[in-house]
C-alpha cells in the first residue's frame, strides 16, 4: 500500500486552474519520471484549499510542506532539489506578511491555524475524482451508520439535537425541516440541494463541491433516506463548470459503489441524484424561485405558506438545504450530535465558512466556530489590512442580502442572532473587507444596481420600489442630493422589508439601511457638504488641486492621460477643466491628498 | 453555422419524456449555436405542445440565454462585491473601450462578446474575468492587453 513516500498534492480548484495549475501538474508528472523517482513519488492532485489568493498551491505529504504562487518554471527545482535532494525550495515557501518569514508547513500558517475545518477538513486533502479517497478518509461511514444502525427518525433526532441550522442564510433548524418533510403526507418526496451560490462575494459552496463532491452527496443521501425521498436534485450554477463536472463525476461514481441506484446497501431504500444546471438567475436561490426553475418555467418566487416542505417539486413534499448544509451531516452523525454542539454558541452549534475577500491580507475560505468574532476572524486568518495605510472601514456581510458593518461592531460574535441584531444578516457567508477608499454611498448603490438588475419583478414592492431607492442613491452621489432623501431611504427600504414576497426582496434594502444607520456621516458629507470622503463618486469630486497641499512633485501631471494637467518643474498643478475628463488618475497617483 | 429544424427537433426529442425540460432543453440549443435561433421557440413550442410565448418567457428570464448569436470569445467580468472594490468596474469599462462594445454587445468581427456577471465564485483572486470557460484572476489592464491579442491570435 504505502509504496509511495512522497504524496506531491496540486491544487486543481478553479483558481490554481487559471494560474496554469493543470499544466504545472503535467510538468511534475514528466520531471519525476524523468528524475527517476517514480517508485517513491506520487504526483496526485486535490480539490480547493481556500487559500486562492496564493495559488496555484502545491503540498508535499507527508510532511505537508506547502509552496504557493508556484509557477512552471519551478517545477524542475521542486523536483530536483526538495524531491531528489530533501532540500526544501526556500523561495516558494508562504511568507507571512507580519514578520517577513518563511513558513515551511501548512499547518503553521497563519491562514489556516486558526481555522477549525470539519466541513473543508478533506478539501484540499483528497482527490475529489476518486471515490476511494473519500472511503479511506471514512467516507459514506454515516450512511451505512445511518441505514444500519439508526433508521431515520433516530437520524432526524440526532440531527435536531446537534443544533445545525441552514447554512444558506436564513438559518432554520435543518433538524425540524427533516422531521416536516418526513411528516409530511404524499408517498413521492424529493430533496433539492441548493448550489445556486449567487451572492457575489460567496464561494465556500464552489469549493465544496471541486473538493469534496461526495460530502454534499453522502449528505443528501441520508437526508433522502431520512426524509423518504426516491429522488435528489442539485440545482447548481451554471458558472461553475468545474464544480458541475466533479459532481457529475461523483454521482457516477457512488452509483457504481452502490450508493446511489436500487437497493442501496441491500435495503429496500432507493435513490437517485440528478444535476440541474441553473440558467443564470439569482433569485433562483430563493427557495420556491428554485423550484419553479426546476419544474422548467421561469424562476419567480409564490408565496408562503404552503411550504415546500409540504408542497414543493410538482407539488410533492419537498427538502431544499444549502450545500454546506449537507456537508455538515455525515460529520454529525459519525461523530455525534453532542460533539457537533459543543462547537459554537448557546443557539449556534458547529462551524461556518466564511468567504473572506476583499482589502485583507489573506483572502479565501475561513472555517471558524460560531461566535468567533468578525475582528477575530480579519485580523486572525485574514492578516489584517491589505494596505495598513488605508484604514479598515467596515466590513460586508451576507452579499446583497446582508450589510456594512463599521469598526465598532468588529466585536460582534458570529452567530445568528448577533448578526441579525446589527441590520445585517448571517447570509451565505460571503464577507468583504472594506478601506478607507470605499465610499459607503457607491456600496449602497453597487448593491441597489444588483437587486434592481435581479428582481423577478413579480412583487411591486421589489420591483419599484427598490428601483426609486437606486434612483435616489443615483441623485445622492451625483450631487444633488437633498436632506429628505434620506427619510426617504429610510422608510422605503423598510418599507419594501415588510412587503415584499421572497427573501430576496425582504433583505435587499439591508445594504442601504445598515450603511444609513452606521455611516450616516458619509450621506451627510454626499448631501450638505456636496464633498464624497472616499473620492469615489466622479459627481462630487471637483477636479481641483489644493493650493496649500500641493508639493509641486508633477505625479498627477505624469499620470494625466488626457493632458489636462498644467504643471512645470518646481510649480503648482493646476487641473484644466475643459480638457479633464474625470478619470481620477491624478486622484490615484498624488501622495499628499492635494485633489479633491 | 446554419440553423436546421431538423437537428433542433432531435435535441427536443432527446429530452422529450424529461420533466421540466424546457431549460435543459434551451442549453443544449445554445450549446450547440451560441444563441437560441428563433426558429428553434417554435419547435420546441410545437413539439412540447405549449405555446412559443411560455418558451420565449423563460428564455428572456434568464441572463444565460441570447437570442442573437455571439462573438467566437464571450469574455465575462466579474463585478461581485469582492471584485468591485478591487476594480472590477475599471476592468469592464478598459475592456468595454478597447473592444469599443458596451456590454451584452458584440465586436463587428465577430470576434468578442463582453458580458457583466454578477459574481464568479473567485473572489480570492479579485478581480476575475472568465473568457470562454477559462478563468483569468488579478486582473491588470496590462494582462488584459495580453489576453486580449492571446484570444485574437487563436484560431
Amino acid at each position: 500500500m504505502a509504496k509511495n513516500e512522497i504524496t506531491v498534492l496540486i491544487c486543481q480548484g478553479t483558481a490554481c486552474v487559471s494560474g496554469k495549475a493543470p499544466q504545472i501538474r503535467e510538468a511534475l508528472e514528466s520531471e519525476v519520471k524523468k528524475a527517476k523517482l517514480g517508485r517513491s513519488v506520487k504526483v496526485d492532485f486535490t480539490g480547493c484549499h481556500g487559500f486562492c489568493q496564493r495559488g496555484p498551491i502545491i503540498i508535499i505529504e507527508p510532511e505537508g510542506i506547502f509552496y504557493c504562487d508556484v509557477k512552471l518554471e519551478d517545477v524542475h527545482e521542486v523536483v530536483q532539489s526538495h524531491l531528489k535532494e530533501n532540500t526544501i525550495v526556500e523561495r516558494l515557501l508562504y511568507k507571512d506578511p507580519a514578520t517577513g518569514k518563511a513558513v515551511p508547513h501548512y499547518r503553521d500558517i497563519t491562514f489556516y491555524k486558526d481555522q477549525q475545518r470539519i466541513v473543508l477538513a478533506n478539501c484540499g486533502h483528497i482527490n475529489p475524482e476518486e471515490i476511494s479517497e473519500y472511503l479511506d478518509a471514512g467516507g459514506y461511514q454515516a450512511l451505512k451508520k445511518a441505514m444500519s444502525e439508526m433508521g431515520a427518525e433516530k437520524v432526524i433526532n440526532e440531527i435536531k439535537k446537534s443544533g445545525l441550522r441552514g447554512r444558506g442564510g436564513a438559518g432554520f433548524s435543518t433538524g425540524v425541516k427533516w422531521g416536516l418533510c418526513r411528516a409530511a403526507k404524499g408517498k413521492v418526496k424529493y430533496v433539492i440541494c441548493n448550489a445556486d451560490e449567487g451572492d457575489p462575494g460567496a464561494f465556500m459552496d464552489r469549493s465544496i463541491l471541486e473538493g469534496d463532491p461526495h460530502a454534499v452527496i453522502e449528505g443528501i443521501i441520508i437526508a433522502g433516506y431520512a426524509i423518504g425521498a426516491g429522488e435528489a436534485y442539485v440545482y447548481c450554477r451554471a458558472e461553475y463548470p468545474l464544480a458541475l463536472k466533479r459532481l457529475k463525476k461523483a454521482i457516477a461514481q457512488a452509483e457504481e459503489k452502490g450508493f446511489l441506484g436500487r437497493n442501496i446497501l441491500g435495503t429496500e431504500f432507493s435513490f437517485a441524484i440528478k444535476v440541474k444546471e441553473g440558467a443564470g438567475a439569482f433569485v433562483c436561490g430563493e427557495e420556491t424561485a428554485l423550484i419553479a426553475s426546476v419544474e422548467g418555467r421561469r424562476g419567480m418566487p409564490r408565496p408562503r405558506p404552503p411550504f415546500p416542505a409540504n408542497e414543493g417539486l410538482w407539488g410533492k413534499p419537498t427538502l431544499i438545504n444549502n450545500v454546506e448544509t449537507f456537508a455538515n451531516i455525515s460529520h454529525i452523525l459519525v461523530e455525534g450530535a453532542e460533539w457537533f454542539s459543543s462547537i459554537g454558541t448557546g443557539t449556534s452549534k458547529g462551524t461556518k465558512v466564511f468567504a473572506l475577500a476583499g482589502k485583507v491580507k489573506n483572502t479565501g475560505l475561513i472555517e471558524v466556530p460560531m461566535g468567533t468574532t468578525i475582528r477575530e476572524l480579519v485580523f486572525g486568518p485574514g492578516g489584517g489590512m491589505l494596505d495598513a495605510k488605508a484604514g479598515f472601514k467596515g466590513v460586508q456581510i451576507g452579499g446583497p442580502s446582508g450589510g456594512c458593518l463599521p469598526e465598532s461592531l468588529l466585536d460582534t460574535p458570529i452567530d445568528y442572532e448577533s448578526i441579525t441584531k446589527t441590520g445585517a444578516i448571517m447570509g451565505s457567508g460571503g464577507m468583504v473587507v472594506l478601506d478607507e477608499k470605499a465610499c459607503m454611498v457607491d456600496i449602497a448603490k453597487f448593491f441597489l444596481k444588483f437587486t434592481v438588475a435581479e428582481s423577478c419583478g413579480k412583487c411591486v414592492p421589489c420591483r419599484v420600489g427598490l428601483k426609486r431607492m437606486l434612483e435616489v442613491t443615483e441623485e445622492i452621489s451625483s450631487g444633488n442630493g437633498k436632506e429628505e432623501h434620506l427619510q426617504f431611504l429610510q422608510e422605503m427600504g423598510e418599507n419594501i422589508r415588510k412587503t415584499a414576497l421572497c427573501g430576496l426582496g425582504n433583505t435587499a434594502p439591508n445594504p442601504v439601511l445598515t450603511t444609513l444607520k452606521y455611516f450616516a456621516d458619509e450621506y451627510k458629507a454626499h448631501i450638505e457638504d456636496k464633498t464624497c470622503p472616499a473620492h469615489v463618486c466622479t459627481g462630487l469630486i471637483k477636479f481641483e488641486v489644493i493650493e496649500e497641499k500641493c508639493v509641486k512633485c508633477g505625479l498627477c501631471y505624469k499620470a494625466c492621460p488626457a493632458g489636462a494637467i498644467e504643471w512645470e518643474p518646481k510649480g503648482k498643478a493646476k487641473i484644466d477643466k475643459e480638457k479633464c475628463i474625470k478619470c481620477k488618475a491624478c486622484i490615484e497617483a498624488c501622495r499628499f491628498k492635494a485633489i479633491r | 453555422m446554419k440553423v436546421k429544424i431538423q437537428d433542433i427537433e432531435k435535441i427536443v426529442k432527446k429530452h422529450g419524456g424529461e420533466k421540466g425540460a424546457v431549460i435543459p432543453i434551451l442549453q443544449d440549443i445554445q450549446g450547440s449555436y451560441g444563441y437560441v435561433p428563433r426558429e428553434a421557440v417554435k419547435v420546441i413550442a410545437r413539439e412540447l405542445s405549449i405555446f412559443p410565448v411560455v418558451v420565449y418567457g423563460i428564455l428572456t428570464f434568464y441572463t444565460q440565454f441570447y437570442l442573437t448569436p455571439r462573438g467566437k470569445h464571450t469574455i465575462k467580468v466579474c463585478q461581485g462585491t469582492a471584485c468591485y472594490v478591487m476594480g472590477g468596474k475599471e476592468i469592464l469599462d478598459h475592456l468595454s473601450k478597447a473592444l469599443e462594445i458596451t456590454e451584452g454587445e458584440t465586436t463587428a468581427d465577430g470576434m468578442f462578446s463582453l458580458e457583466r456577471v454578477a459574481c464568479l465564485g473567485c473572489c480570492g483572486m479579485a478581480p476575475v474575468i472568465m473568457i470562454d470557460k477559462d478563468f483569468h484572476g488579478k486582473c491588470t489592464i496590462q494582462k488584459l492587453k495580453t489576453l486580449i491579442e492571446e484570444y485574437r491570435a487563436k484560431k
